[in-house]
């Protein structure tokens, strides 16, 4: 058994703010993003993009990016918008969601690009 | 013969045959209607029809022998009715009978009422050896006097802001004897560590070493820590349940001073008057309620007596709580899968068909009642996450006591080991992969990136719980 290792996560450090489901896996390259956007749109669940600065991640709302890809089902597509979006904001945090609008849920919410932490 | 004709109006002292009355096979059943399942286990002697005429009867209006009031009213319109009695597979000694009750039998919005008429005096009775009320089809007529869950699962998540994957919680141990301060402590690292939410064990109300207030006070602070850390939300169940309903009051409006997202019950223990009540309570301040359920196998773990968990899994979502137990399939505690995967679809589905391979005896329509969490809870760590992500899927709690607090570097490494293994099964689960079969290489993959986990791993690796599960389903004999 390995040594007893201290747990890292600081008040000071805004590093160890996490941002929802997958921020404790290590950042998904894009391969992996791509699987996830095939996941959410073959659930049937509406893309979406959304995106904040990452010290203010916490609240129900961060900016909508554009609306929400209604009828979209290109992967491609859902990627360049993400793209896009961190393009046009290269320090925020970009998340991914998929609305259910049958349960009236977010079937899905992931950060697909992380921010520069403050 | 029907109570219309002139000879039956007439009052003549003295015992009926049950069946006489009670036995109806040609009923047409009434969407109205609540319906029952009993399983029944007779007396030598006693004859199948005239058993499940009894319980109708001794369920509804019924008694030993005729009395004169029984000609003012119509007890045909008030009657309980069996109206179909079918074998028990692979069980020789009972049968099952269906029962059906006028809904004006019932008062509206009281579980309380339901049960103590079909779960009441008729259990005692002599002409049956035992008897077991196996499920309850709640009419939607019904379904809608009744609050259900305070919040329901969809605006859990919104309050809580967490999507795409079930929750994870923690209940703190040791169960007894922690002073205030170091039980606050115990949640602080869980919560820091990114686990949902903390658990009051059910046996923690108000003792002499950590009274409510002081626990309630010391949770608020390490929530509130951890969540300014994490940048996540965070709760911890208080647990309210008390020894009087101004107490239980009293203990979820502090817990509303301190801005705590969720409060806990147990609704069989404290009861179903105190259990609705807070239900109300929770929905009218914005609280949710977590609902535990000791005594439960007490009432349901017997095959032949007592209530099948379904029925009070069903009595609870209408009652009112946004989580209830159901048992891991896994874990240390009893339940075998195909009957666990139909409790928790009672719990969280809108309509729930007829299925007798998961031991479900009615459609079930909820209309537009919210679904609860199924919590699974009870002697499970890392390596039971991929079967759990299976049987789950996402609307579930998973509760790692032990499995977080046995981790060798402590309860935040506990917590991350489990919250990293949990988002690799499900990102392994969107990308298509059979994850109960892949497990193992998927928590292999995952602890690379994780030392927690890696940790956790070896920790618990040998453990399992393979057990024969006493309360089974009703299958033939192959």
């Amino acid at each position: 058994m390995t040594e007893i290792q201290d747990y890292p996560s600081r008040l000071r450090d805004s590093a160890s703010r996490k941002f929802g489901t997958f921020s404790y896996l290590p950042p998904l390259d894009a391969d992996a993003i791509r699987k996830q956007v095939g996941y959410l749109i073959a659930r049937g669940w509406t893309p979406a993009i959304e995106h904040t600065e990452p010290a203010h991640t916490a609240g129900s709302y961060w900016y909508m990016w554009k609306l929400p890809l209604f009828g979209e089902i290109r992967a491609d597509a859902v990627l360049a918008e993400a793209a896009a979006c961190h393009q046009a904001h290269p320090d925020h945090h970009v998340r991914l969601i998929g609305y259910d609008s049958r349960r009236q849920t977010l079937g899905a919410s992931l950060v697909v690009y992380r921010g520069k932490p403050v | 013969m029907t109570s219309n004709a002139a000879s039956t109006r007439t009052y003549s002292a003295g015992v009926k045959e049950y069946r006489q009355t009670y036995w109806e096979p040609h009923y047409q059943v009434k969407d109205t209607d609540l319906l029952a399942c009993f399983k029944i286990t007779p007396q030598a002697g006693v004859a199948r029809e005239e058993a499940a005429a009894a319980v109708a009867a001794e369920s509804s209006t019924g008694t030993w022998t005729t009395v004169w009031t029984d000609l003012l009213t119509d007890l045909d319109y008030y009657k309980g009715r069996a109206y179909r009695i079918e074998d028990v597979p692979g069980d020789a000694g009972c049968f099952y009978a269906f029962v059906a009750y006028p809904i004006d039998l019932f008062e509206e919005g009281s579980i309380v009422n339901v049960l103590t008429s079909l779960v009441g005096n008729v259990f005692g009775f002599k002409a049956i050896r035992a008897l077991r009320l196996e499920d309850i089809r709640f009419p939607l007529a019904y379904v809608k006097t009744c609050g259900g869950p305070p919040h329901g699962i969809q605006v859990e998540r919104d309050i809580m802001d967490k999507y795409g994957r079930p929750l994870l919680g923690c209940t703190i141990k040791p169960k007894l004897g922690l002073s205030a301060k170091n039980y606050g402590r115990a949640v602080y690292e869980c919560l820091r560590g990114g686990l949902d939410f903390t658990k009051d064990d059910e046996n923690v109300n108000s003792q002499p070493f950590m009274r409510w207030r002081q626990r309630f006070d010391f949770v608020a602070e390490a929530i509130h820590k951890a969540q300014a850390e994490t940048g996540e939300k965070k709760g911890h169940y208080l647990n309210v349940t008390a020894p009087t309903p101004e107490d239980m009051y009293r203990r979820a409006e502090y817990a509303k001073s301190l801005g705590m997202p969720i409060i806990m019950h147990d609704f069989l223990t404290a009861g179903f008057c105190a259990n609705t009540g807070l239900a109300n309570w929770c929905r009218n301040n914005g609280v949710l309620l977590h609902i535990h359920r000791a005594m439960h196998a007490v009432v349901d773990r017997d095959r032949h007596h007592g209530i099948h968990f379904r029925v009070l899994a069903k009595c609870l979502r209408l009652s009112g709580g946004d989580h209830l137990h159901s048992g891991t399939v896994v874990g240390k505690l009893e339940g075998d899968r195909e009957a666990t995967l139909g409790w928790i679809n009672l719990m969280r589905d809108k309509f729930i068909a007829e299925n007798r391979a998961r031991g479900i005896f009615f459609d079930q329509d909820f209309g537009s009642m919210p679904g609860l969490f199924p919590v699974a809870s009870g002697g499970i760590h890392v390596w039971h996450i991929p079967a759990l992500v299976s049987i789950f899927g996402d609307d579930s709690v998973m509760q790692f006591g032990g499995g977080t607090l046995g981790h060798p570097w402590g309860n935040a490494a506990g917590a991350a080991a489990n919250r990293v293994a949990l988002e690799a099964c499900v990102e392994a689960r969107n990308q298509g992969r059979q994850v109960e079969r892949e497990g193992r290489d998927i928590l292999t993959a995952a602890a690379r990136h994780s030392p927690e986990l890696k940790a956790a791993m070896e920790t618990w690796k040998e453990i399992r719980f393979d057990f024969d599960t006493v309360d089974k389903l009703d299958v033939a004999h192959a």
